[in-house]
């Protein structure tokens, strides 16, 4: 394990992001994940320990004209308690209230689940369902912020690997504002509700119309060696009217778009079995209300 | 090892300065540096809510948090609760209820709960108990636990805020 040789506490994105440009750099936030993994070794420090809980840039949440932009460093229970969150984009906030305990939603940060990349991720899953775009930061040649976007679900490769350069800030979260009958779902199972990673979660989105959903968006946690977006349940669910027949094709798609492993959580058969049940029970509650 | 980083903070409302390496983690800080060793070390890896502390205003495990953090930050031990004269509400609660068995975990449920009281005025028997989801009790005496959080609840008053 290498030893961290410096700490540094930027003040703002200009100075963490000419930080990074010089290589060698580990990003601590709420370091709730950062802690344990490196403590059990599955995670070695670079020699630059960066703490950027200092940035003011990377805090709040704020209503913009089209999305709503959520600071890199926002915690999980500030999401929970946002009355933006709440009004425009509540699936956020059901999915915040399914996230570890009290004391981790307290410093837990949305950028850190996010960047941390794991498939069972519990921001993720809502955040691909309200097609989020990710604000990514670094030093230009002559030493400026520059910044791109990046859809989130381009944003994952592989277990805790994802396309952010190591000389990249992620910034922000812009979620577009959904429109008044856009409607979203999202359900994460685990042995016990507090504490627990996931052993599946679900997230089912669309437009309603006439009892179907149309332009619908389905992400499934914790089957896939990243975050899935379902493409292929998709298609078997827009636009179809929700009858027992089509619930019951869609959570077959969704059974077999999955991808999952066995592991001490839970067999591959028996996350199938859950995502299409959790599938059927989500559409079940969306055509009846 | 890695170097050593000068870092001062508010420790039970004292200036408290100390040395520490870049990787420690604040329960170790508390419990190895300063001889605070009210704060449990339950399982060092978030899961348990022994080492449960305040950190400027949230709470958070200690065993997550990285010591060189605490630089600037005011912390709240379970050391701080409480004085010669008598008991916090809280701990004093806990008593009136036999809330207490082994022990070990109430550190961790009292500066949990002392959260909950603070932050949610009013809050009912299931709020209680997802405040508390992530302390364990290994003597699985939950119940009266309970009790003693809504009491201190009902004695705090309703919401006012």
């Amino acid at each position: 394990m290498t030893d961290i040789q410096k700490y540094e506490r930027p003040a703002s994105v200009a100075e963490a992001v000419a930080l990074l440009r010089e290589g060698g750099v580990t990003i601590l936030a709420g370091g709730t994940d950062l802690m344990p993994q490196t403590q059990e070794g599955v995670r070695a420090f670079q020699p630059v320990l960066m703490n950027i809980t200092r940035i003011p840039e990377l805090r709040g949440i704020e209503d913009g004209a089209q999305a709503i932009r959520i600071g890199a460093l926002v915690t999980i229970t500030e999401i929970l308690d946002s009355p933006l969150v709440r009004e425009h984009i509540p699936v956020l906030a059901t999915a915040a209230d399914c996230f570890a305990s009290d004391q981790l939603r307290n410093w837990a940060t949305v950028g850190g689940n996010i960047a941390n990349a794991s498939p069972a991720g519990d921001m993720i899953i809502p955040l691909l369902l309200l097609d989020a775009e990710l604000e990514l930061a670094s030093a230009g040649e002559g030493g400026q912020v520059q910044s791109r976007r990046m859809a989130l679900q381009d944003f994952f490769t592989g277990p805790r690997q994802t396309r952010l350069e190591p000389h990249e800030i992620l910034v922000a979260i812009h979620v577009p504002r959904p429109r008044e009958d856009f409607v979203a779902e999202f359900e994460k199972f685990g042995v016990r509700p507090a504490l627990d990673i996931s052993l599946v979660s679900v997230g089912i989105a669309g437009v309603r119309n006439n009892g179907a959903l149309e332009n619908a968006r389905v992400a499934i946690g914790a089957v896939a060696p990243t975050p899935l977006r379902g493409q292929k349940t998709e298609a078997a669910l827009n636009g179809r009217l929700l009858d027992d027949e089509a619930i019951q094709a869609v959570a077959e798609t969704a059974a077999r778009e999955i991808n999952p492993i066995s592991d001490v959580r839970g067999s591959a058969w028996y996350r199938r079995e859950l995502v299409a049940n959790i599938t059927k029970r989500i559409l079940r509650h969306v055509a009846h209300t | 090892m890695s170097p050593i980083h000068e870092i001062e903070f508010r420790l039970n409302g004292k200036t408290t300065r100390t040395a520490v390496p870049l990787e420690m983690n604040a329960l170790d800080m508390l419990r190895g540096r300063l001889g605070l060793t009210g704060t449990k070390y339950g399982c060092g890896e978030g899961e348990c809510g022994a080492c449960t502390i305040e950190v400027d205003g949230r709470t958070v495990n200690a065993c997550l948090l990285f010591a060189v953090d605490c630089d600037g930050r005011d912390i709240v031990t379970i050391e701080g609760l409480g004085s010669q004269e008598g008991l916090d509400p809280l701990q004093q609660s806990f008593v009136e209820h036999w809330a207490v068995q082994c022990g070990y975990c109430i550190p961790g449920m009292v500066m949990q709960a002392r959260h909950i009281v603070g932050r949610r005025p009013g809050a009912t028997v299931p709020e209680i108990k997802r405040g508390l989801e992530g302390n364990i009790c290994r003597c699985t005496g939950y119940k009266k636990i309970i009790d003693a959080v809504a009491a201190a609840v009902a004695q705090a008053g309703p919401a006012s805020r």
